[in-house]
């Protein structure tokens, strides 16, 4: 199981890695693609919408299922990841380089867990 | 809650828990267990038994090597009971919609079994090994209404026998299975045509009933064996097809490969109110023959109002079990399986919808979700293979 340790961690499974300049990234963690298995379809919010923490900013579809992407901050998402939308399988093979949006006027969110913690929430939960 | 399993609930149940967590003691360990675990299976529970949703490949490699090379199955979740007797073929032909009165020793005929409206209790193998002695296959969800049904409805000479907890099959499909058994076994022993079978061939010295018959489109073969055998025969096979692409396939990769051949699944494309004709399953049926259960209800009942169609989504996604089906706003049916196919590489479904409301070609819409997404009729099967 690979973490990241600059990244930030939802319960939910997401990612978020902070910029220098208040923009964040975000995606889909190492152990939600090994959950959903081979994914086959992202769908995802537009750019300029603005999300509170906790929102569904899309879903992930999978041979096997179909999950809600809860965004990790809040928000307004600049850009979207297009070549995702075409090559979604990437998630599968590099969870950590593969952002779904990335977000402008992001504060820190206290709620979410370093790669120590979210290690320590994975072996709880399991 | 109804007696059918969706596969795809199970891995669904809360946003990535753990699979183990919902495991009961109750569900069964099949003799292949040790396998799954080997072969790094997420194991899950269904229909009772834990079983592999995949292994370490996953669904889409294993769906790809079933296709152009060879995948390896442990169905032994699947009920077997013996018929024997003096009466049981004359029991058999009133418990089937279809007529076995004319099969050979050796042959396998797919049936329905309906209830006294018509509708399907479940779909089911059945296996002539000689005059009155037969062997049912049917569905794990299905197990024990089945043996109970067939119990309380035979009658005469006929003893019923359910060899379920003692038997394991293993099934090995694909265009490299035939190759793959002939390392193990002397091929003369092997069943010739699809939907044979052989009793007693030595497959790695280890007796097995092989049948020509599979549920992924492709050709290939069903091992039944003593428990005892299984994980030793699963070894066998493996070490055999290692280098002829061979790989262990889930539950996930057998629905996919189901779908994409345009096959039914029990508790989808059928239950106990879908009648076998309204599920594209009339050739099934023969109304010709002697009275059998749920016959006067289907003739009584007239020609069928829904139809099961093929849809290839044009837009982006999955339509699953349940969506509903529009055509120019008006909602004409439900979705009763859809999936990603690995091999056509198109999202797929089959659904039921109002009889002769649309024909190949015609555009719908489905509310998958909230959005709708559109997609073409198209005839099944959505693949078809190249058998030689």
């Amino acid at each position: 199981m690979k973490l990241p340790e600059d990244l930030f961690f939802s319960k939910t499974h997401e990612w978020v890695r902070y910029e220098q300049d208040g923009t964040a990234f975000i995606g889909l963690t190492d152990h939600a693609q090994e959950a959903l298995g081979d994914v086959a379809f992202i769908n995802l919010c537009d750019e300029g919408e603005s999300f509170e923490f906790g929102d569904v900013i899309g879903d992930i579809e999978s041979i096997k299922a179909v999950t809600d992407v809860y965004t990790p901050v809040s928000g307004t998402v600049t850009h979207v990841n297009d070549e995702l939308l075409d090559a979604p399988e990437k998630i599968n093979s590099d969870p950590y380089g593969s952002w779904l949006v990335e977000f402008e006027g992001v504060a820190r969110n206290e709620e979410l867990l370093d790669a120590e913690g979210y290690e320590k929430f994975l072996a709880e939960t399991e | 809650m109804v007696d059918t399993v969706k596969w795809e609930y199970y891995t669904f149940y809360s946003r990535f828990g753990n699979n183990e967590r919902r495991m009961m003691v109750l569900d069964i360990k099949t003799p292949l267990y040790d396998m799954h675990l080997k072969y790094e299976g997420k194991v899950v529970p269904f229909a009772g038994h834990l079983l592999p949703i995949q292994y370490g490949s996953g669904i889409t490699a294993e769906h790809m090597a079933v296709r152009t090379a060879a995948g390896i199955f442990d169905v032994s979740h699947m009920g077997e009971i013996v018929l024997k007797g003096p009466d049981a073929l004359k029991n058999i032909q009133y418990l089937m919609t279809n007529d076995c009165a004319n099969m050979a020793d050796g042959q396998v005929r797919y049936s329905p079994m309906c209830n006294e409206n018509g509708g399907v209790i479940d779909d089911l193998l059945i296996y002539k090994k000689r005059d009155n002695d037969y062997l049912l296959v049917v569905n794990a969800a299905n197990h024990d209404k089945d043996a109970a049904w067939i119990k309380s409805h035979t009658s005469g000479d006929c003893v019923f026998e359910d060899i379920s907890a003692n038997t394991a099959q293993i099934a090995l499909q694909g265009p490299k299975a035939l190759e793959i058994i002939a390392k193990l076994t002397d091929v003369e022993t092997l069943p010739v045509k699809y939907y044979s079978f052989t009793d007693g061939v030595l497959v790695g010295g280890l007796e097995c009933l092989v049948s020509r018959t599979g549920y992924t489109g492709e050709d290939g073969y069903e091992l039944y064996t003593a428990n005892e055998n299984a994980a030793e025969l699963w070894e066998k096979l493996m070490a055999a097809g290692s280098d002829l692409g061979l790989i262990p396939c889930g539950l996930g990769a057998r629905d996919t490969l189901r779908l994409e051949a345009g096959m039914p699944l029990y508790g989808h494309e059928m239950d106990e109110v879908i009648t076998p004709f309204e599920t594209g399953l009339g050739f099934f049926v023969k109304m010709a023959k002697d009275d059998f259960i749920g016959k006067a209800a289907l003739q009584a009942k007239g020609e069928p109002k829904r139809e099961r169609i093929g849809l290839e989504l044009t837009d982006r996604g999955i339509a699953r079990s349940d969506d509903n089906v529009f055509l120019g706003g008006v909602k004409i049916g439900t979705v009763t399986s859809g999936t990603m196919c690995p091999f056509i590489k198109k999202a797929v479904a089959m659904a039921l919808v109002t009889r002769s409301g649309v024909t190949p070609g015609d555009v719908v819409e489905l509310d998958v979700r909230g959005r709708k997404l559109k997609a073409a009729v198209v005839k099944l099967p959505f693949y078809k293979a190249n058998k030689a």
